[in-house]
């Protein structure tokens, strides 16, 4: 392999016009404008980062899974030329990471340590559990009220308690480990409350880590101490990414889809008409949300073309998923919400060997939302204008901060 | 058609066993890809041709001719 070129090396085309992340336009739905447009003329464009510094951002459907797909794009953020998205991120970037910011063959050999606990039929045999947590969640929201939020009282709770059931975390500290993802997801935060809230995290779950070298339990971090492979704070580490991925992702989801349904009545009464059609609304939904938001990150390890462009070794790469996942030439008509469309080989969990491990949780979790909420409300609705609804655009998850909703 | 797997590239998304459940399965230890069908019956050529497309990995090779 080539070696990366420094990372104080930007070459040519050094002040690029659009910034990362561009803002969004009228549809707080819609990737940003201007990167819709770059789709049409540039689809691998410079774009400048919070530093200035220059990175390519791929737009389009198959050029982003072809650099996904590639191992000449490194995700190890140790490499020079990494694109970091914060200056918090790029502190934390240089220390102790989790596998997804590995390569093979690291990566795989820490992965695989999980996928067994994620393949489709592990993830099946969770439906009744989590069938009852989402009962529970919505009997508590409903019994004797007329209105709630959405958000905190059952798209936030049913996933974070399920992931707390998965690892073996208690719920009981779920305010301190969602305040803590909080901090670490927000590019406005602060570098330092960003930093405390890693180390935080990280000695949270290295004690949690440590404590079940005694007394084992059936959760996920138990059974990695019992393989005796691993050092506590790489348990740690894994414990984190999960804790963070399993709860914020699938909470935001959960909301803006319930929010877009509304938004889209015909959409919601044909789910309505046909609840059998809940996972194919899910992968659409997946698709024209595409939360998360600020991308995919890699740094090219060799020179790389990419849609006719040439990506030299130490230039950064932003993968724009929600921009390919609209991208015409896949899905005609793309920024049309349609639960009939054929959504296959959209990239919402990413692509290549980091796609998302925990996506059959993420969708059996959605499902049993949507099912849930629709089957149970009838009469859902917003209870503000849609105006007041605030949307997280400084968050790396794209989502919203409360739901208003009344029945 | 001949279905090729490489379970060492495999990152056990699950993507295959999704599209054409009647020819992938999981390891249940890892959950990286078992083949249940290398020479799958005709019919199965589209959902075949899905899961080669959804590996993100690469894991999924045809032979004798990719439909479509």
């Amino acid at each position: 392999m080539a070696t990366a070129a420094p990372a104080t090396s930007h070459p040519a085309a050094a002040h690029p016009a659009t910034s990362h992340p561009a803002p969004r336009g009228a549809c707080p739905f819609a990737p940003p404008p201007a990167y819709q447009q770059a789709v049409r003329d540039e689809p691998v464009t410079r774009v400048a980062l919070w530093d200035g510094a220059p990175c390519w951002l791929v737009t389009r459907h198959q050029d982003t899974r072809d650099v996904l797909a590639d191992p000449r794009f490194s995700a190890d953020a140790a490499r020079p030329g990494f694109p970091f998205l914060s200056a918090a991120a790029r502190q934390i970037g240089a220390g102790k990471t989790s596998f997804i910011r590995m390569d093979d063959p690291e990566h795989s050999r820490l992965r695989r340590m999980l996928t067994g606990d994620f393949t489709l039929r592990k993830t099946a045999a969770l439906r009744p559990a989590i069938q009852q947590v989402a009962d529970r969640l919505f009997a508590a929201m409903t019994t004797g009220r007329t209105r709630a939020d959405l958000v905190a009282d059952f798209a936030l709770p049913l996933p974070s308690l399920v992931i707390c059931l998965l690892l073996g975390v208690p719920y009981e500290d779920h305010e301190f480990f969602q305040r803590c993802s909080r901090s670490l997801l927000n590019r406005d935060s602060p570098v330092e409350e960003v930093l405390a809230a890693q180390d935080a995290l990280t000695e949270y779950l290295d004690t949690l880590t440590d404590s079940k070298r005694g007394n084992p339990d059936d959760g996920i971090l138990s059974r990695l101490v019992e393989r005796g492979e691993l050092p506590t704070e790489e348990i740690g580490a894994m414990g984190r990414l999960l804790l963070i991925a399993g709860h914020e992702t699938t909470a935001n989801m959960t909301a803006l889809s319930v929010l877009a349904l509304l938004r889209h009545p015909d959409q919601l009464a044909h789910l309505r008409a046909h609840p059998e059609a809940t996972p194919a609304a899910v992968e659409e939904l997946l698709r024209w949300l595409s939360i998360v938001q600020t991308g995919v990150t890699r740094v090219a390890v060799e020179d790389v073309e990419v849609g006719g462009v040439l990506i030299r070794a130490g230039e950064g790469v932003i993968c724009q998923l929600n921009t390919a996942n609209r991208d015409e030439d896949r899905y005609p008509d793309g920024d049309t919400l349609d639960l009939t469309r054929d959504t296959r080989r959209h990239v919402a969990f990413g692509f290549g060997v980091h796609q998302c491990l925990g996506q059959p949780l993420a969708r059996l979790e959605l499902e049993i939302a949507l099912d849930t909420l629709l089957r149970g409300l009838p009469d859902l609705r917003l209870a503000v204008p849609f105006e007041e609804i605030r949307f997280r655009h400084e968050m790396t998850v794209y989502g919203i901060e409360t739901l208003p909703v009344t029945w | 058609m001949l279905v090729h797997v490489d379970p060492d590239r495999c990152c056990g998304a699950g993507q295959c066993v999704l599209a054409a459940p009647d020819v992938f399965d999981q390891d249940e230890r890892d959950g990286t890809v078992v083949l249940l069908a290398a020479r799958p019956p005709a019919d199965l050529a589209r959902e075949v041709a899905d899961a080669v497309a959804a590996c993100p990995g690469g894991a999924i090779r045809l032979e004798e001719g990719v439909p479509r």
